[in-house]
């Protein structure tokens, strides 16, 4: 196994700058890595497949290692031993054809038998067929509920099957693949510059993570340097976004056990955020202004005072929405002590961002996988234990105030020169990783470079890979009226997930 | 809590007038249906959202259609829960393939007379995900469609003044 873990050996400033080397490794060394993952010696950042075969990317502190299993086939399942790669392999066998051997769970994911294709990635078959059985589940004067695909709120396509006994959830099991788009096969071949644009749709509310996320790949792959200030832009509208989906789901999260109030002033700071970012950047979600090499709008001496004025607002008005929380018993009520995450399953999935950060799992990226500008700012990385959806709220309620800190440092310490670079010539076959700690995780992003500018593979993974299943364990002996609150307090990416 | 309520009552509403749209901006809309539509329906509509997968990124915005600059409520357009409630279907995303079935039940589902409004340039034409094994590309693939809102996502106010339209006529 030690062989295994001495894989794991590019630091955190090698993939940070460089294209990102792979270990080839056997059948044998695969299973052993998944072994060790079972152990807990190492953690599962991401596993998918590319033309060349199946690729696992393991994490220990700052380190980072890519295995890659070549494969036209089959290769040893890793959800065997490590439950949290389930559903990645189902991904990888519906989308290439891949077969993992011996794993638990058989039934497609992605793939609902209507594409008219399987195996789009791969080599293209029939289309499969559409049945889906979901898990048993038997005991005595046990009901199931069926909700969704479409659901009563605004929110993204997925079905979730209860099974309740009276008011009690023994078992959620969801269904997704709804929102799946095909951004693998769009990917591929693609030019670099669309490639930014797909990514950054993959998941709306994350769109400058991602965007940056595959900036960051591209560029490693492409050993391309960005100007200073670009990196610190980019920064600025990371955590403009930060704050947009913190402030939102705060008000959200609360709506959904009834309290109205924090929506209505939660929805109105948020929208400031929106408003903001609009007159800084010229689009309000800051849609395709991060390309590779830079940014696509240079901040302006009125975008810089809107940002200004837009903490000051928040920082007025915000601590007594957080005092109102804090003294609302019927609200608390509510929040506390429900959906509790097992800090032991956090850290099993690696769950990213504030789910993890509620449940011990203390993780982020800007602070343990470094990048610039991160490494020159200062913030505090906020943790607990006790894993409810009031620790939920309350670890995004500290967010807030870290974000605006960082917000103040960016505007104060703006380096200046140019906002973007042209981009080198890529070498084919150079691959590179980026990794940017969204609102919700770590959003990452991996390409191979392909003749004349374009993308010969890409894979875009969402944290929600890794929150979704900790919903169903989150949410079992609650009773079914708290599903709504629960899952928003978790608030996964349908969209990203389903790619 | 008082403390907010009070604030609340002597602050000046946030909410904004909506202003009208520049003439080269008017979402295309015939005369003809907007008077249909008032003349069936009156002053209200009752508005049913379906996510076709989407990215998320529209819903981020017609979510903030509720908050208190915006307050759709007010011209008398209302998000439902139910298909069965709706006069409007109002959709987003490309119409993903494992979505088209569950989108034609709800469009089914709705009481006629009934308009179907694409939000968002993936419900248009599929926007960038257009061609690819998994989407339709495009609401009229699927279904007829009455009102088409470009954006990516369509902004809030854009949303509204389409929406307003569709209730008062251009
Ligand atoms: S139109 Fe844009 S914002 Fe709306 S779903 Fe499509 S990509 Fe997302």
């Amino acid at each position: 196994m030690n062989d295994i873990l001495d894989k794991i050996d590019t630091d955190t400033a090698a993939f940070r700058t460089h294209a990102l080397p792979d270990h080839i490794v056997t059948p044998g060394e695969w299973e052993t890595a998944a072994l060790a993952l079972g152990k807990g010696a190492a953690e599962l950042t991401a596993l998918w497949a590319s033309r060349r075969g199946v690729h696992m990317l393991l994490r220990a502190g700052g380190n980072l290692g890519l295995l890659t299993l070549e494969t036209e086939d089959s290769f040893p399942s890793v959800g065997r031993h490590h439950a949290p790669a389930q559903r990645m392999e189902r991904a990888i066998r519906d989308l290439h054809g891949l077969i993992p051997e011996g794993a638990p769970d058989t039934r497609p994911w992605l793939d609902h038998g209507r594409w008219g294709v399987s195996h789009p990635l791969g080599r293209p078959g029939p289309a499969t067929e559409a049945r889906y059985p979901f898990l048993p589940a038997e005991g005595e004067s046990l009901h199931q509920v069926a909700v969704g695909p479409v659901h009563a709120g605004i929110i993204e396509p997925g079905h979730f099957r209860f099974t309740a006994q009276g008011e009690t959830l023994v078992r959620l099991e969801a269904r997704l693949g709804y929102a799946h788009k095909g951004i693998g096969a769009l990917m591929r071949g693609a030019s670099l510059t669309r490639g930014a644009a797909i990514a950054g749709r993959t998941s709306g509310d994350s769109t400058v993570a991602y965007a940056w996320a595959y900036a960051q790949a591209v560029e490693a792959a492409l050993g391309a340097r960005v100007p200073e200030r670009a990196l610190w832009l980019r920064a600025l509208m990371a955590e403009l976004e930060r704050l947009a989906n913190h402030l939102g789901d705060i008000g959200a999260t609360c709506n959904d056990a009834g309290f109205a109030m924090m929506l209505a002033h939660c929805g109105v700071l948020r929208e400031r955020v929106l408003r903001a970012a609009d007159a800084a950047f010229g689009h309000r979600l800051m849609r395709d202004c991060v390309l590779p090499g830079g940014v696509s709008r240079d901040l302006d001496a009125a975008g810089h005072a809107a940002i200004a004025e837009l903490v000051r607002e928040i920082r007025a008005r915000f601590p007594a929405l957080v005092a109102l929380y804090d003294t609302s018993p019927s609200l608390l009520d509510r929040t506390v002590g429900t959906g509790w995450l097992d800090p032991a399953l956090a850290a099993r999935f690696a769950a990213g961002g504030f789910v993890g950060r509620a449940s011990r799992r203390a993780f982020d990226t800007r602070r343990d996988l470094a990048y610039a500008p991160y490494d020159r700012l200062r913030f505090e990385v906020p943790c607990r234990e006790d894993g409810d959806v009031n620790a939920r709220i309350l670890i995004r309620i500290a967010e807030v105030g870290q974000t605006l800190d960082l917000i103040d440092q960016l505007l104060v310490n703006l380096p200046g020169g140019e906002a973007s670079a042209p981009m080198p010539e890529g070498t084919p076959g150079h691959m590179g990783l980026g990794l940017v700690e969204g609102f919700r995780g770590d959003v990452l992003a991996w390409v191979e470079i392909g003749p004349g500018g374009t993308l010969a593979a890409s894979h875009l993974r969402d944290p929600s890979w890794f929150q979704w299943p900790l919903v169903e364990a989150a949410i079992e002996g609650n009773i079914i009226a708290d599903f709504p609150l629960c899952n928003k307090s978790f608030n996964c990416s349908y969209s990203g997930h389903d790619l | 809590m008082r403390r907010l309520l009070l604030e609340g009552l002597l602050r000046r509403p946030l909410t904004e007038p909506l202003s009208p749209a520049e003439a080269d901006e008017t979402p295309a809309l015939g005369a003809e249906l907007a008077g249909a539509v008032r003349r069936k329906l009156g002053r209200s509509l009752a508005i049913r959202v379906v996510d076709a997968g989407s990215c998320n990124g529209c819903e981020l915005e017609i979510n903030a259609l509720s908050n208190a600059f915006y307050d759709l409520e007010r011209f008398g357009l209302h998000l439902v829960a139910s298909p069965r409630h709706a006069d409007v279907l109002l959709v987003t995303g490309p119409v993903t393939k494992n979505m088209a079935e569950a989108l034609k039940r709800t469009y089914d589902a709705m009481p006629a007379p009934k308009w179907v409004v694409a939000a968002g340039d993936c419900a248009l034409d599929g926007g960038c995900f257009a061609g690819s094994y998994a989407v339709l590309g495009g609401l009229q693939r699927l279904i007829p469609v009455d009102l088409q809102i470009p954006g990516c996502p369509p902004r809030p106010v854009d949303l509204l003044r389409s929406l307003v339209l569709l209730l008062e006529g251009g």
